[in-house]
């Protein structure tokens, strides 16, 4: 603002001149530029800022921003500042061409984030291609660990098993899988077939079946169809497999029906229940972070991000933030900014806070950040104290005295073969 | 199985419903200046948004009125200001312009209340179903329907049995004519204008409480309106109407047949088939200057 209202003070010539000098000054002086730039450490930050994922992506960006602030705030990497390039990653074809410009034209240390699976796949191809980190701080397929997965590629985002393994804990205590009949609706592309493909297993494993198992295109908007298929069918339990807004409009609706069978989902967002919003908002939901979780960095987190956004993270805000802190945190420790020098730092298991109760590493066998989870469970609307606070959250999963690794993939369902 | 099946085409014939408005405004834009409104469904996202800012200080019931009457202002001052510009000019134009209108908007609503989506709930005193013997439905829908449907005869009333209308009929299918008669179309064009996207705003106020609420939002409806205008003819005011409602139709048996992944994919097909037999959509006049 106050810049604006001084280039208006100035009068048009004036502002020709200066815009000339400056210009003239940017030409003459290549040397200086790259000079000052090459002080700086960048970071590639790619991630959908527009389509049915920018929601979530907005918070990705906005909780780099703020670990990028704090790392330079404490000295930046190595005394060099840390420098955030960030780009809408569109879809899986920009993604990776965007990817291979931040490697080769802007040199950048390493690419952190990105949401949907299919984006993360391109970018993990261009990261390997060229020997570059890319840690992937959104896309939950398993397929990413399993037959996609990638020497280059690390995982902060939890993948879909866990999502799945740690609320189905919580729905076999409440004993809605053993010989239950479960309605299911995934949505219509990789990440949901995937997520349901993870969820089928569980559910079989365990004694459910299936009342109907639906496939939903992404760009439905009205399930006032499903709606009245699911009242029919009266199933014991009604499962989410959606993705992104579609959570939220199959909410409002479910609510605007008045249907009360039980409702929980494998796939989740913490701004999809703010965008429910507590009338509609229900069920059990698995959760990678949460801003209501009791640990320190969490609060230190949570404060700093609502003082400088107005409004408190949610989990998409995690993974990207986790995500910038843990690369400056290696290059740190290391001295070095070498990207052989940090894979083998994280394959060999170095420990980080990831704002829980336990420290968080990556596994080796598949670069997966193993740490805990959370189930959450909506608040009856009378409870609900703002509008951000919609849920109460389980301890922990797994429990302070079991191994982590029991919520990820293990033995014939881990197929990484690492190249 | 066979009631389900009935209570599915029944809910489509209802579900059809909800694209009429935004695709009557379309056609009724189209019809008269010939311009291909992209930015239609950003119109329908602005009404969305208003009704959120407005209805904690007016009511719903407010904001019912109030937002679709604001955005009809917004669709005047943009008739004023860059439509007319395009009238009767390749619709390539005024494709390329409602398209940059259209992100403009979205950008802007995203850096006014910020990328994640807002919540927005049925009125307490709106909520609840209504049974019909074994079918369910939600008293909040009836009412949208009923909106609906007044808004449809409302307009079918100023275009059929009004000198306004009258008017605007002649002007779309002989301007010329219209202007040697000495009428200048110019306060017509601008009234259709901001009736046509008041409406798209009249639809975001509806559909608020019950669809997500984020800055791409018109993407989501504008696609199903555009196969809705093109299946109905442009700028047939029943065939907008009939296509609204077979398009919905085709939807519910679709799932009702438990076809639920084909029932995007379907209306899509619906348009192809008639594109095919009918170029000009079912109900599709000739409209000499765009032909």
């Amino acid at each position: 603002m106050s810049e604006q209202s001084r280039i208006k003070g100035l009068s048009r010539r004036q502002t020709l001149a200066g815009l000339g000098g400056v210009a003239t000054g940017l030409i003459a002086s290549p040397a200086v530029i790259l000079a000052q730039s090459a002080e700086a450490i960048r970071f590639g930050h790619l991630t959908p800022r527009t389509g049915f994922l920018g929601p979530l992506g907005e918070y990705g960006v906005m909780a780099a921003d703020l670990a990028a602030e704090e790392i330079n705030a404490a000295g930046g990497i190595n005394g060099r500042k840390l420098e955030l390039l960030k780009e809408d990653s569109v879809n899986p074809q920009t993604a990776s061409t965007k990817a291979e410009r931040m490697i080769e034209r802007d040199k950048v240390a390493c690419i952190i984030g990105e949401i949907s699976s299919a984006s993360c796949l391109t970018i993990s191809q261009v990261a390997a291609r060229n020997k570059t980190l890319f840690l992937n701080t959104g896309g939950n397929s398993d397929a990413l660990r399993g037959e996609n997965c990638n020497r280059y590629m690390f995982h902060v985002e939890h993948q879909n098993s866990m999502y799945v393994k740690s609320c189905g804990r919580s729905l076999l205590a409440q004993g809605l899988v053993k010989g239950k009949k479960w309605f299911s609706l995934t949505a219509d592309y990789a990440f949901g077939h995937d997520l349901s493909k993870v969820a089928k297993r569980f559910m079989e494993a365990n004694g459910g079946q299936f009342a109907a198992d639906k496939l939903v295109p992404t760009d439905a908007t009205d399930f006032s169809a499903l709606l009245l298929e699911i009242r029919a069918a009266k199933p014991d339990l009604v499962i989410s497999n959606l993705a992104g807004n579609q959570i939220t409009n199959f909410l409002k609706q479910y609510s605007e029906f008045g249907l009360t069978f039980p409702i929980a989902g494998f796939g989740f967002d913490t701004a999809l229940a703010w965008a429910a919003g507590k009338d509609n908002f229900g069920g059990t939901w698995p959760c990678v972070w949460h801003h209501l979780i009791d640990t320190p960095s969490t609060k230190a987190f949570v404060a700093a991000f609502t003082k400088k956004y107005g409004k408190p993270p949610e989990n998409q805000a995690w993974g990207d933030y986790v995500g910038v802190k843990v690369m400056a945190q290696s290059m740190n420790e290391l001295k070095s900014i070498d990207t052989a020098k940090i894979l083998e730092h994280l394959e060999k298991g170095a420990k980080f806070d990831v704002m829980k109760p336990r420290q968080g590493y990556f596994r080796a066998s598949d670069h997966q950040l193993i740490s805990e989870m959370y189930t959450i469970t909506a608040l009856p609307a009378a409870q609900v104290k703002n509008q951000w606070d919609l849920f109460t959250s389980s301890p922990p999963v797994p429990g302070p005295n079991e191994d982590m690794e029991v919520i990820a993939t293990q033995g014939d369902e881990a197929v990484c073969k690492m190249s | 199985m066979l009631t389900l099946f009935i209570q599915q085409v029944l809910n489509g014939l209802l579900d059809g419903v909800y694209y009429l408005l935004i695709a009557l405004g379309l056609s009724l834009i189209f019809s008269l200046g010939g311009i291909v409104n992209l930015a239609h469904g950003a119109f329908y996202a602005i009404g969305a948004y208003l009704t959120i800012v407005l209805a904690p200080h007016i009511g719903f019931g407010g904001a019912i009125i109030a937002s679709p009457v604001l955005v009809a202002l917004i669709g005047i001052v943009i008739e004023r200001g860059l439509f007319q510009r395009f009238y009767r000019s390749d619709p390539i134009l005024s494709l390329l312009l409602t398209f940059g209108l259209a992100m403009v908007a979205e950008q802007s609503l995203r850096m006014i209340f910020g990328a994640p989506p807002l919540s927005f709930s049925i009125p307490p005193a709106l909520r609840g179903q209504i049974f019909i013997g074994d079918f369910i439905y939600s008293r909040y829908r009836a009412l949208l329907i009923l909106i609906a449907a007044a808004c449809v005869l409302g307009l079918w009333f100023l275009l059929q049995r009004t000198a306004f209308g009258r008017v605007v009929r002649a002007g779309v299918q002989n301007p010329d004519m219209v202007g040697a008669l000495g009428i200048s179309l110019q306060p017509y064009m601008m009234t259709v204008a901001g009736i046509g996207i008041g409406l798209a705003g009249l639809a975001g106020v509806l559909l608020a409480p019950i669809y997500s609420i984020h800055p791409a939002m018109g993407q989501e409806i504008i696609t199903p309106a555009f196969v809705v205008v093109v299946i109905g003819g442009l700028g047939s005011f029943w065939g907008v109407v009939v296509a609204a409602l077979m398009v919905g139709l085709v939807k519910g048996i679709t799932i009702g047949l438990g076809l639920t992944q084909w029932s995007t994919a379907v209306i899509y097909l619906m348009m192809l088939l008639v594109l095919l037999f009918r170029p000009r959509g079912l109900f599709g006049e000739r409209i000499q200057r765009f032909e």
